[in-house]
């Protein structure tokens, strides 16, 4: 995994700053840096490390044979696709909800901006929990999703909500009212409006939240253990593959795995970073 | 294409933006809406080209009434205040817009567009996008793209208020010379009386959601109907209660005339070509006159010379 | 009031109703349904008196190490200029990118028995994997990001001015630190933490991973919710989710008080 920039693991006692405020070299500031370095490297640096050389302490091969064995398999590629078609769906009603809270008036619209972050602020657990208890197998409604795929979507909807909607929701509050005002004295009807002026201004916004539920879904554990079931071939996603190696002791496939999934992620959000700073550079 | 509006108000909650206002502009004239912020002037140019509804009142164009019409069938040309770029596309995706949204022919709008940038002098620009554009070039870049429809009437919001000093005249100056090329019926809003002055063939001075007075440059600075259009164009003294002079119509007399009011001079500011003089009266009002640079000299004006001036009779309004 | 913004309003409320609210609304009253003694009973049951306070323990010790040192992070970002600061940041960042259950596994693979650092922690009778420590690392990993990139957008918006005026007055760096920076950036460092302790709060996989999940030892409250709800107990897991939830809406109210509506909407996207 060259891709990772862990990999080119840089000692951070290397780090040249000033002291605390850019003043002179204090012998303080000099110990500040150093901690953080051992911090970073106690939390981050490490264990990463440890992580990549694990996955590829048997060589490319073994490194292989973990990772398209069938039961880890299926659990990457039903991870990816439930990650695409959740960020799919964030992608339209992110983008909805965030304009129906710019660009709507509507009584306790304040209430429900603030619950937006909920997911966020919901421990994963609890979300399961919560997603189980109306949507699981006693549902007052009748809709059981338990054990299905369907459950999967549902609890990674719930977690990602916040992303697509917190990210478009700035841009559409900053965007000028004017552009769109130009195009309909030019002639343009609100389709034309929305597909011409709107959503190409709010792309760049859409793609980050996108990209950042993508990160996030690919992930995720919390809330999927309890509703999903955990079935191989059926329901098991990619974390909860991890876990269960673990839990087998079969840390070479667990690393493996863990590996595949952090480089999805790593991935998707450094195409994001490349596109902006490109669109940056040549647009805006 | 002439432009009515009849009877027209506009509020937003307790803001009274127009109130009862009527105007007309004649087919192929250039007129400014002129007033202080708040005076409805913007609100006007929106209800006209359906950016907002008016409460009551009608707005016709040509023999159309369009009132409730939406302001993507109304075929005019808006250019906004801060020009409204669209962000995300090239300038030649910029003027090519409207035309697009019309769906004609691609032959069609790459000519149209070349011809529109020569006119507003980009040709060249036509791949940038809108962040590699001066504030000048934004400018004509809008006003090219509500051009390339051919819209009936063309409407301006503050097209030069948000440029510096050097380009602004510059660009009145052109916008007047492409208003005697083109002749399409053109309505700006100004709060600059000097360039309502300079561009416009009539000017709709508002004030406080009303019109106060229509009529050519020389009109409204000759015969200013009140006290606020008086003290809006052209600078004024104002001698009491509704009482105005010109700077310019007092006389100073050489010493030797005799005749006259007493003066002191107070201060004199030498403004190039023109003069500054700042006086104080017998009766202890204060007033300034404007005089050229050769009479200031020729008078040998100087500070704390006290001399005779000969004051036209003022202009007093009813209250 | 136009019928497609009536429809786009609808649509966006019931996607929220039926993915957020309703779900959240069934808990509490599910947990209520037989009245306030059985949740009582289960909250004051000792396993779970147990979890919520190795909770509140790990906490305690988690959010003031990654505030401390988020906040240095955050001066050494904007502040400082060294080769390393692109590292800095991917690393800061990382555990944004990573599952969980991968960080418990990353964690496992340096201070387990098997790890890096085992034989070496085992011969000094440190245990980390399956204890406190464990679960504290892990937990501090997965918030460490939030305190840095509340923190470092303030600090970037504040400017160096006031800072070399202080200079130029004689202050020292710590001097200028503690009256001049820290009141300019205090909100933002709070709003951090508020995050930080939510996140830390409700941490689930990457301690699931560490902890060995041990009933009245190595249970944090949301391990305990996990545990009560496979056994079957489900009045003691509602009612443990519902302590969790409680906290999570205080969590938002803070949220709210503490910030203006912009701020809050971009910091957020750096989630």
């Amino acid at each position: 995994m060259s891709a990772t920039p862990t990999a080119s693991a840089t000692a951070p006692g290397r780090l040249k700053a000033p002291a605390l405020l850019g003043g002179g070299r204090s012998a303080a500031g000099a110990l500040g840096k150093g901690m953080i370095g051992v911090y970073l490297s106690v939390l981050v640096l490490l264990p990463v490390a440890a992580l990549l050389a694990k996955a590829g302490s048997g060589g490319l091969d073994a490194f292989w044979r973990e990772v398209s064995g069938p039961q880890a398999q299926a659990a990457i590629k039903l991870t990816l696709v439930m990650s695409a078609i959740v960020v799919s769906v964030n992608a339209v009603f992110g983008t909805l909800i965030a304009w129906v809270l710019v660009r709507d008036e509507f009584p306790g619209k304040r209430t429900v901006n603030a619950l937006i972050d909920l997911p966020f602020a919901l421990p994963t657990i609890v979300a399961g929990v919560v997603l189980l208890a109306l949507y699981g197998t006693n549902s007052p409604l009748g809709i059981d999703v338990a054990f299905t795929r369907a459950s999967i979507a549902l609890a990674l909807l719930f977690v990602t909500l916040p992303f697509v909607v917190r990210s478009v929701q700035p841009v559409l509050i900053e965007m000028d009212r004017s552009m769109e005002e130009a195009a309909a004295s030019l002639g343009a009807g609100p389709v034309t409006v929305l597909r011409r002026i709107v959503l190409p201004t709010l792309t760049p916004a859409i793609v980050s939240g996108v990209a950042l539920s993508f990160a996030r879904a690919v992930g995720e554990f919390g809330s999927l253990v309890l509703i999903t079931g955990n079935l191989p071939f059926k329901t098991e996603v990619g974390s909860v593959y991890v876990f269960s190696q673990i839990q087998d002791e079969n840390l070479p496939a667990a690393a493996a795995v863990s590996v595949v999934l952090l480089a999805a992620a790593l991935i998707v959000l450094g195409a994001l970073t490349f596109i902006s700073r490109w669109r940056s550079k040549h647009v805006l | 294409m002439a432009i009515e509006v009849h009877d027209v108000s506009k509020r937003f909650g307790d803001f009274v933006a127009l109130d009862d206002v009527c105007i007309r502009v004649n087919d192929g004239a250039l007129t400014a809406l002129l007033g202080p912020s708040g005076s409805g002037k913007s609100t006007l140019l929106r209800i006209i080209a359906g950016l907002e509804s008016p409460d009551s009142g009608e707005v016709r164009i040509g023999e159309e009434v369009v009132t409730d019409a939406p302001a993507r069938t109304r075929d005019v040309g808006f250019v906004f205040q801060h020009y409204a770029p669209f962000k995300h596309m090239t300038v030649h995706d910029n003027v090519a817009f409207g035309l697009t949204v019309r769906r004609r022919p691609k032959a069609e709008i790459r000519g149209r567009v070349s011809e529109l940038l020569g006119l507003v002098r980009l040709d060249g620009l036509a791949d940038r996008y809108p962040s590699q554009l001066s504030g000048g070039q934004l400018q004509r870049m809008a006003l090219a793209r509500a051009l390339a429809v051919q819209p009936r009437v063309l409407l301006l919001d503050e097209p030069f208020g948000a440029l510096d000093a050097q380009v602004r005249a510059e660009l009145r100056e052109w916008l007047r010379r492409l208003h005697e090329e083109i002749h399409v019926t053109t309505i700006f809003v100004t709060h600059d009386q000097e360039e309502a002055m300079e561009v416009a063939e009539q000017i709709v001075v508002m004030n406080k959601g009303r019109i106060e007075q229509a009529g050519t440059p020389r009109e409204l600075y000759e015969s200013p109907r009140n006290e606020f259009v008086m003290s809006f164009i052209g600078p004024v003294n104002r001698l009491g209660e509704a009482t105005f002079l010109r700077p310019h119509d007092i006389q100073i007399l050489p010493s030797a005339a005799g005749e006259g009011t007493e003066a002191l001079i107070e201060r004199v500011v030498h403004l190039g070509f023109e003069v500054r003089v700042e006086l104080k009266l017998g009766d202890g009002r204060d007033i300034w006159a404007q005089v050229t640079r050769e009479s200031a000299q020729e008078l040998e004006l100087h500070e704390g010379q006290i001399l005779a001036v000969r004051l036209p009779e003022p202009r007093v309004f009813a209250t | 009031m136009s019928f497609s913004k009536l429809g786009l309003r609808t649509v966006a409320l019931g996607y929220l109703a039926l993915l957020l609210l309703a779900p959240v609304a069934m808990i509490f009253y599910r947990t209520f349904e037989h009245g306030i003694a059985p949740v009582w009973d289960a909250v004051t049951a000792p396993n779970a008196v147990h979890a919520f306070w190795l909770s509140i323990e790990i906490v305690a010790i988690a959010v003031p190490l990654n505030t401390a040192f988020g906040v240095g992070m955050a001066l050494l970002l904007e502040r400082g200029s060294f080769k390393g600061k692109a590292l800095l940041s991917t690393l800061v960042d990382l555990p944004f990118a990573i599952s969980p259950v991968v960080v418990g596994l990353a964690l496992v693979l340096v201070y387990g028995k098997t790890g890096w650092f085992g034989d070496w922690l085992i011969g000094h009778g440190i245990q980390v994997i399956f204890s406190v420590p464990g679960m504290v690392l892990a937990t501090a990993v997965v918030s460490l990001p939030f305190v840095v990139r509340e923190t470092a957008p303030v600090l970037r918006e504040l400017g160096t001015d006031a800072e070399q005026a202080a200079a130029t007055l004689g202050a020292g760096a710590w001097l200028t630190f503690r009256r001049i920076t820290l009141p300019a950036i205090r909100w933002g460092v709070v709003y951090g933490v508020v995050l930080t302790t939510a996140r830390a709060l409700g941490e689930f996989g990457a301690v699931s991973v560490v902890s060995g999940r041990i009933e009245g030892q190595t249970q944090t409250l949301p391990l305990y919710v996990q545990g009560q709800f496979e056994n079957f107990n489900i009045t003691g897991a509602y009612a443990s989710a519902v302590v969790l939830a409680l906290l999570a809406l205080a969590t938002l109210v803070a949220m709210n008080l503490l910030t203006r509506r912009t701020r809050r909407e971009s910091a957020l996207t750096t989630l």
